[in-house]
């Protein structure tokens, strides 16, 4: 606090350069579309670099996992913590970029708490540049969460059958379900009052649905009602498909199911954001 | 029309509903270009919901209003090009720097990268920022965030500037500087309608003036004009002993019109046309025998020109920040 005081009474506005700076008449062609999306998309970046800790629990959680389930279960589960792990790691790739789309939503609910969008929305830009910007930020911040959980299966071992174009390609179909996941969230986001209940919300949704997929363990283990239902959970469909694009054995049907679903999702609570948005 | 170029924001009969409130209810407002227009009223008066309204933030539910000749519902783009906001809460990015914000802003405004980084530098060191440019917005002090946040409403400097609440939560010294600010916009030509709790801040600032209450405007006319139809002063007495305050209250109401009661218990405030009419009082007061600690002449504050407007109190403090009615 005694710092901010110092500062604020070294700086004083200067008048002569504050009527200097007003009476500048450049008024550039405001940015595009595109250009303004991603003008956002850099602001998400900034908040990363700025708040970091944000991102730190969704990969922790990841982490501890992948180590958890390895050593512990990886035994018993599969016969040998090797066996797996190679086995679980696709699976948290999965689960810790889904698991971080809820922060789409819980960000947009913190924005709305702030002046700053107004600021926004009062600009002559794009209408939904700043929700889809954040989304491509967000996009950005699942590829550096998947990119975590990959750097530490190869550490621990994970040497996947089509090496690295095909985990490369798992990472693109898991970010492009998240692209799609995240406008669920930021439905939410909109809809619900305050950052954490979107938190709340979100992560007890995805939390059983993460369980009841194929991520930890196979369906064929499962009681019957309950494995019907994880075998049609898109999240297992993703966690095979990831799989099989890392080991070289994927279903072309299973991509498209995975894109379907991303783009299904999409359609619906893409629009559905951008009117909440407008009329908050 | 002669009068669709020299107004910049002529508003009839605007209306905005919130479920069984009407936050603003047919308000009426005519701002000439390069003039302050203050907007004054307590908290749920329904100004910043005007605001809102005009800056294209929310639809009026009835009414018209342009904004330099624009449509605010017909060519919304149109006025977002011509105007900015700086809002009642600040309208920065607490998580990002000073010069982020600046540079975010240019950017979407159209500015190259070096020009906005260039722009940024510029308006942070005309507004004592740039040490702090740096540093995240969240740790700036109160005036440092609001200048950045004017900063930020003149990257581009707008033709129609909404302000709503500068200086509210501000110290006199960062209060002062706002106002310097705001008089230097007007010297180079921007329109500025400003909303305010304080009539000393609409009488340092505005040029016209409305007051409004319950969404409605209840008196216009320039600050000499309404503090005129109010009487030019208030007379406020602290006495020794709160036990006369109903003595004192009798004397003044009978010498100078309707007396407020203020939080302090010992304390009596009247509107007074003068100086001399205060003086009486005050001999008045002491002929009665009631002891007096302290007296002053004053600004008549915004409670009593509620009270002479609208013979109620203005509930002011009561309401919530956001525009949920006080009642």
């Amino acid at each position: 606090m005694s710092t901010n005081k110092a500062l604020d009474i070294a700086g004083a506005a200067d008048e002569s350069a504050v009527r200097r700076a007003i009476s500048s008449t450049v008024r550039p062609t405001p940015a595009g579309p595109v250009a303004s999306a991603f003008t956002f998309a850099w602001r998400g970046m900034l908040k990363v670099k700025h708040v970091p800790e944000q991102l730190l629990d969704v990969t922790i959680t990841p982490v501890m996992f992948v180590l958890m389930f390895t050593y512990i279960f990886g035994g018993a589960i599969a016969g040998s913590t090797g066996e797996y792990r190679d086995y679980l790691l696709p699976g948290i790739l999965v689960m810790s970029v889904l698991f971080t789309t809820v922060y789409s939503g819980v960000a947009l609910n913190t924005d709305l708490t702030k002046g700053v969008v107004d600021r926004f929305r009062s600009l002559p830009i794009w209408r939904p540049a700043p929700l889809l910007g954040s989304m491509i930020g967000d996009s950005a911040r699942y590829l550096a969460n998947g990119t975590v959980i990959i750097l530490l299966g190869v550490a621990l071992g994970f040497r996947p059958g089509a090496g690295v174009p095909g985990v490369l390609s798992a990472l693109a179909l898991v970010v492009a379900f998240a692209f799609g996941l995240s406008w669920v969230f930021t439905t939410v986001g909109l809809v619900m009052r305050s950052p954490s209940a979107v938190m709340n919300t979100g992560f007890m949704a995805i939390f059983p649905l993460t369980f009841l997929s194929n991520v930890f363990v196979e369906s064929e283990s499962l009681p019957g009602p309950l494995e019907a239902f994880v075998d049609v959970n898109p999240i297992s469909i993703l966690a095979t498909t990831s799989r099989g694009l890392m080991e070289g054995n994927v279903e072309a049907g299973d991509i498209a199911v995975v894109l379907a679903v991303a783009v299904g999702l999409t359609a619906v609570f893409a629009p559905l954001t951008t009117r909440l948005y407008r009329r908050s | 029309m002669t009068s669709e170029t020299a107004l910049a924001i002529e508003a009839t009969g605007l209306v905005k509903s919130f479920g069984e409130v009407r936050a603003v209810d047919g308000v009426d407002l005519a701002v000439r270009r390069g003039s302050v227009y203050g907007v004054l009223g307590p908290n749920g008066a329904g100004k910043t919901t005007t605001i809102r309204m005009l800056a294209t933030l929310i639809r009026p539910d009835a009414g018209t209003a342009t904004v330099l000749g624009h449509d605010l519902v017909g060519e919304p783009d149109a006025v977002r090009a011509a105007i900015s906001l700086t809002g009642q809460l600040a309208s920065v990015d607490e998580d990002l720097t000073g010069r982020e914000n600046l540079v975010l802003l240019g950017r979407l405004l159209g500015f190259t990268r070096a020009a906005a980084k260039a722009r940024a530098a510029e308006l942070l060191d005309a507004f004592g920022l740039g040490e702090a440019a740096g540093r995240v917005v969240k740790h700036y002090s109160g005036g440092m965030r609001r200048r950045l946040d004017i900063a930020a409403s003149i990257v581009v400097t707008p033709d129609v500037m909404f302000l709503d609440e500068p200086t509210t939560g501000l110290d006199p010294r960062s209060r002062n500087q706002v106002w310097d600010i705001v008089r230097a916009l007007v010297a180079e030509g921007t329109t500025i309608l400003l909303c305010t709790q304080y009539l000393e801040e609409a009488d340092q600032l505005a040029d016209g003036l409305a007051v409004i209450d319950h969404g409605r405007v209840i008196a216009e006319g320039t600050p000499g004009q309404l503090k005129a139809s109010i009487g030019s002063g208030a007379l406020r007495v602290r006495l020794l002993d709160p036990a006369q305050r109903p003595e004192a209250q009798q004397v003044l109401e009978r010498e100078l019109g309707p007396v407020t009661l203020e939080a302090d218990p010992a304390a009596v405030s009247a509107p007074c046309g003068d100086g001399d009419r205060g003086a009486m009082a005050v001999a008045e007061l002491a002929r009665a025998g009631i002891r007096i600690a302290d007296f002053s002449l004053g600004q008549p504050s915004l409670d009593e020109v509620f009270l002479a407007l609208t013979g109620h109190p203005s509930d002011i403090g009561s309401g919530d920040i956001g525009e949920e009615q006080a009642v």
